[in-house]
């Protein structure tokens, strides 16, 4: 019996070892006749931050099929995407990572989520291969990391923002700042607000809460009393949810200001009907491009795994625009290099500017992007949407 | 790796080790040395990244097969232990030049030293061979303290009650590594990073060209190393009181094996392993931080513990290499929707999927092979039997 | 003072929730002397069935057939992964159980996607109701009452029936109760039915108040509904509930403390590091019975 299993065993490993290689080998189908290059999408659709980093895939998705070619020095190419789920995790991630490497992509989008980003980002190093981040939104991420770029801003503006826009708007002098424990996005976003609405003159209660928690009353409750202008929550969907159903049961006046993570419309669905004033930062605004909004609702309406990805409805996130640009910038670096080979990519990435409907794209020396405006939207609680609150400019320091 | 039984047998280990080893190096390197090697040897491919966290891993495993196979506790505090051994290992190594850079929510780190630097920095040889080789070993170190003050109160606990307040550790360990209030050591939620990892060890020219790689070759070096301690530890006298408070604690105690003393003894060692073990996953994560230590990662590496038979070191080595490659890696495939060649798209498959048939897979395992792949037995075990039919 | 009097409530209402959990726990405990980590998971799953269901039909339909199906749920679980394993030994068993749990969990993912689910409004338990100054919602006063009331039940069904006097048999001396007759297999699946009834009710209860079921969200109740149970003296009904009480008390105190602390993070901890001294200096808990170790 033993000598049977460990006959077994060392068939598996065999027949894994030939799988591996047969998936590795396939670079190009030149089975067919056409030109194929392959863009690798490195998000989390398992874990925590699954529904964020679907709804990002969902964007590269729409503009795969509204765009599925792209015109190489003169050559037609057809462009699939390799999804390669991390996670959501940090250990998880290499090997996730490597697996895009094996599929033989040209470069990388992604990921949601800084952490996977940092974990991911030396085996695309070690490979030649460029990354564009899409949301992740960690300065830790490009620095140090010649082939990681991002699309996106960076945490220290988006708190320079809100920390602004509270001050602005409500004239607030005590703030309610909330982030998860050991979450180096809340934070980041927390410790960032806390330094610029300090030093305009306001003082901060800041509280984490342990990671799975649930009950969100006694924080709330604490906001409350101490008297808080403005509750500062820049959690994940899931948490984000919690919090918006908790505060309006408890009938909390102050406004909420969340990051670009709350701009989901889990969170607006559970808004909706109630009292709360929730405000979000976020890289797109609904209606910014009408035929992008027409294009990618119509998408997710006539196409059932689109719409699940998408919780169930056709509000459109931000990250779902992020994701959309982001292929684009992908098209644009491989029409820059006039090659689809990972190192052309890279060298040619730095150079690219595109304008998506997220705004104006450009990288600076260190790979991010030189961005100053960040929307503000607040959410219509009567009808579940979002209304464009204002354009908020801000400096990146 | 192998129950050492006389000076032929350790010699045949020995010799089967290191050809194991050379056979690592000349894997990474193919592709250079055979231009048309298949693409699954590409020093980038997948197939490196498995083995690097199998190496990881199966140190772990092997430490808790240490206790809950050898010496029969029950401990789930891997997760813990394993964050002490990372956290020291990155903490120790952040190079001083990227300190205010990898701490910047902090305004720079109060540990105002670098392991590396101090031999030189981690660009020369003995600065990262010796930078490393140190904060790894003060990483299991760490690790051994904690299990010593924890095991005080926790050892005395029978079974499952030791499983909960090992978890329960391991948890409030996290907990405080992830306050912000620590956050010049430990970097709070933030990650640390730069620090040295296992590419770091390929030599390269002088144009920064790599010569010979071998970023699989150290964690696997490390492993073997750290294992082959375990096992002579297990073939020794001690090795054999832990088996006997396995078999039954108060014929044990009455022969005269003080009970407290060896379980205290088996669990600072295996604390001290998984340690190790941090400190090589932290090199494999390229970065440090506590959110990936959760319960889920010592059930990870239980399930690994269980597949390959508990009291099988080579079981548990086995077993880390299929677990890790089935759930990263061959599986894969599972999560994307596949069309096939007539237009019929394949039913379930969509992300998440791999996970469910992964988990299938363990339930089938737990439930029909009990004893896991190896059972109690160790690989040469296997060839022996065959080597006395044949002699029949 | 009201702001107090809010984080008391609060706690009640945490404590309540893990108290539905920890009767369960302690029950199975009690009779397979088995940590049953797959239980918080049971608990996850029926806040989704919770969900699925109430989407096609009337609540008044949903909900009972929720309890029902979880029943049935922690039924085949007992019968497909632990009964097989009743010889082996009980690190097997509780193998199993995280086996199941990690089942449980990522079919869970695989269903809703990975994403957040909605719980539904239920007339009535959602409604506010202001106490003292501070609203809540029916279902964090319902909660303790409930709680009661199931406790007393549950005392009598298990001191006076047949089936309870099974169970407090199994729970002595396996093998003997067997031999005098007892079908140690109903009474093991009766006591994991009912334990998932609770777990049901408290997940109707539960999500009501804190709406949003992700596939992870089962296993850290679990936990701490286990840690309850361990406190109050595993076996004991009531030991659990004021043991989960407890918990939920001082857990929502220490996040409700000043900021400038900084100790909420240390909420969980709080309770791990509980069980550790409740272990160390009294294992039996508050009100277990002494366990003997026969050689």
């Amino acid at each position: 019996m033993k000598k049977f299993l460990a006959l077994a065993l060392s068939g598996v490993m065999m027949l894994g070892l030939l799988a591996g290689c047969g998936g590795g080998g396939a670079a190009s189908g030149e089975q067919t006749g056409e030109k194929i290059v392959k863009i690798g999408v490195f998000e989390p659709t398992s874990g925590d931050s699954a529904s964020g980093g679907k709804k990002e895939v969902l964007g590269m998705q729409y503009a795969n099929v509204e765009t599925p070619t792209v015109t190489v020095n003169g050559e037609e190419y057809k462009v699939e995407l390799v999804i390669s789920d991390n996670g959501s995790t940090t250990d998880k991630a290499p090997s996730a990572a490597s697996n895009l490497v094996d599929a033989g992509v040209a470069l990388v989008l992604g990921s949601y989520g800084s952490g996977v980003s940092m974990a991911g980002g030396p085996i695309f190093n070690d490979a030649g291969l460029a990354a564009i981040g899409v949301t992740c939104t960690n300065p830790n991420v490009t620095a140090g990391n010649d082939y990681y770029y991002r699309i996106c801003f960076l945490d220290n503006f988006q708190a320079d923002v809100l920390a602004n826009f509270a001050m602005d708007k409500f004239d607030a002098d005590v703030a309610y700042l909330l982030g998860e424990t050991g979450n180096e996005y809340d934070q980041g976003l927390v410790a960032f607000f806390e330094q610029v609405f300090t030093a305009a003159g306001g003082t901060v209660i800041k509280k984490s809460f342990p990671t799975n928690n649930s009950d969100f009353t006694t924080y709330l409750n604490e906001a409350k009393d101490a008297g808080a202008d403005v509750i500062f929550t820049p959690v994940s969907i899931a948490y984000a949810t919690q919090i918006v159903t908790q505060a309006a049961s408890l009938g909390i006046t102050a406004p909420i200001l969340g990051s670009d993570t709350l701009d989901d419309n889990m969170v607006l669905e559970a808004a909706k009907g109630t009292d709360i004033q929730l405000f979000v930062s976020t890289f797109y605004q609904e209606g910014g491009s009408p035929e992008f909004d027409e294009g990618i609702k119509n998408y997710i309406n006539t196409n059932s795994t689109a719409k699940d990805s998408n919780g169930g409805n056709d509000t459109i996130s931000a990250v779902t625009a992020m994701g959309y640009d982001a292929y684009y910038v992908a098209l644009e670096a491989m029409k820059a290099a006039g090659s689809v080979q990972p190192e052309d990519i890279k060298a040619a990435l730095s150079g690219v500017t595109y304008t998506g409907v997220s705004g104006a794209i450009a990288f600076d020396e260190i790979g991010d992007a030189i961005r100053d405006t960040a929307y503000i939207k607040t959410a219509n609680t009567a009808d579940g949407t979002w209304a464009l609150e204002t354009v908020q400019t801000g400096s990146a320091s | 790796m192998i129950r050492k039984k006389s000076k032929k047998g350790a010699f045949i280990a020995l010799t089967c080790v290191v050809a194991f080893l050379a056979l690592i190096v000349l894997m990474e390197n193919l592709t250079a040395l055979v231009p048309g090697a298949p693409a699954v040897f590409k020093p980038t491919s997948q197939l490196f990244v498995v083995l690097k966290k199998t190496a990881v891993y199966a140190l772990a495993a092997v430490s808790m097969n240490l206790l809950t196979g050898f010496t029969g506790l029950f401990s789930l505090g891997t997760a813990g232990f394993m964050l002490l051994g990372a956290y020291t290992y990155a903490i120790l190594t952040v190079p001083m030049a990227s300190k205010d850079q990898v701490y910047y929510l902090f305004g720079g780190s109060a540990v105002k030293f670098s392991l590396p630097d101090l031999f030189g920095g981690a660009d020369t040889v003995p600065g990262l061979v010796l930078g490393v080789l140190i904060a790894i070993i003060l990483a299991g170190c760490v690790a051994t303290v904690f299990a010593w003050l924890i095991g005080l109160p926790v050892l005395r606990l029978k079974s499952d009650y030791l499983a909960i307040a090992t978890l329960g550790f391991a948890e409030i360990i996290r907990a405080v590594f992830q306050w912000q209030k620590l956050g010049p050591v430990t970097n709070g939620a933030n990650m640390l990073k730069n620090f040295p990892i296992f590419s770091s060890f390929n030599i390269k020219d002088a144009g920064g060209k790599v010569i010979l790689r071998l970023s699989t070759f150290v964690p696997f070096l490390i492993a073997i190393v750290c294992i082959a301690l375990i096992v002579m530890l297990i073939n020794s006298s001690y090795g054999r009181a832990f088996k006997s408070i396995r078999e039954d604690e108060i014929a044990a105690e009455a022969m005269g094996i003080n009970l407290f003393k060896h379980k205290q003894m088996s669990f600072c060692i295996s604390a001290f392993f998984t340690g190790i073990a941090g400190a090589l996953f932290a090199m494999y994560a390229t970065n440090a931080q506590a959110k990936p230590f959760t319960s889920a990662m010592t059930y990870e590496i239980l399930l690994i513990v269980v597949i390959g038979g508990i009291g099988s070191v080579t079981g548990s080595c086995l077993a880390t290499f299929l677990y890790v490659a089935c759930s990263e890696w061959w599986l894969r495939f599972l999560d994307n929707e596949i069309i096939l060649a007539s237009g019929l798209k394949v039913p379930f498959l969509r992300a998440g999927f791999r996970m469910v048939v992964f988990s299938i897979i363990i339930m089938v395992v737990v439930l029909f092979f009990r004893r896991g792949i190896m059972g109690t037995k160790e690989l040469p075990d296997l060839f022996k039997r065959k080597r006395k039919e044949g002699a029949k | 003072m009201e702001y107090i009097i809010s984080v008391l409530l609060s706690g009640v209402s945490v404590g309540g929730q893990y108290a539905l959990i920890a009767i369960g726990y302690t029950m199975v405990y009690g009779i397979l002397r088995l940590i049953n980590f797959a239980h918080g998971d049971v608990f996850m799953v029926a806040g989704l069935m919770g969900i699925y269901l109430s989407a096609s039909m009337p609540l008044y339909v949903a909900l009972p057939l929720v309890i029902v199906l979880t029943a049935v749920l922690a039924f085949c679980i007992e019968r497909v992964a632990y009964k097989p394993l009743r010889s082996a030994p009980r690190m097997s068993v509780m193998i199993s159980a995280i086996g199941v749990s990690y089942l449980l969990q990522n079919t869970a993912t695989y269903i809703t996607g990975a994403q957040p689910m909605t719980y539904p409004t239920i007339p009535f338990l959602s409604d506010t109701v202001v106490i003292a100054g501070t609203p809540t919602k029916w279902a964090v006063l319902l909660t303790p009452v409930l709680v009661l009331a199931l406790v007393i039940g549950l005392t009598q069904l298990i001191n006076h029936t047949k089936v309870g006097m099974a169970m407090r048999a199994v729970s002595k001396d396996f093998e003997t109760a067997q031999l005098m007759g007892i079908k140690i297999n109903n009474t093991i699946s009766a006591t994991f039915v009912i334990g998932s009834l609770l777990a049901a009710v408290g997940s109707v209860l539960y999500f009501t108040n804190y709406t949003a079921v992700t596939p992870t969200i089962g296993a850290l109740p679990g936990l701490k509904a286990f840690v309850a149970a361990v406190f109050g003296g595993i076996g004991s009904i009531p030991g659990a509930v004021i043991g989960a009480f407890i918990i939920g008390i001082c857990e929502t105190i220490i996040k409700g403390l000043p900021a400038a602390w900084d100790v909420s993070v240390f909420s969980d901890a709080f309770t791990f590091a509980l069980l550790i001294i409740v272990l160390v200096f009294k294992p039996t808990g508050l009100f277990g019975e002494k366990a003997t170790d026969k050689v």
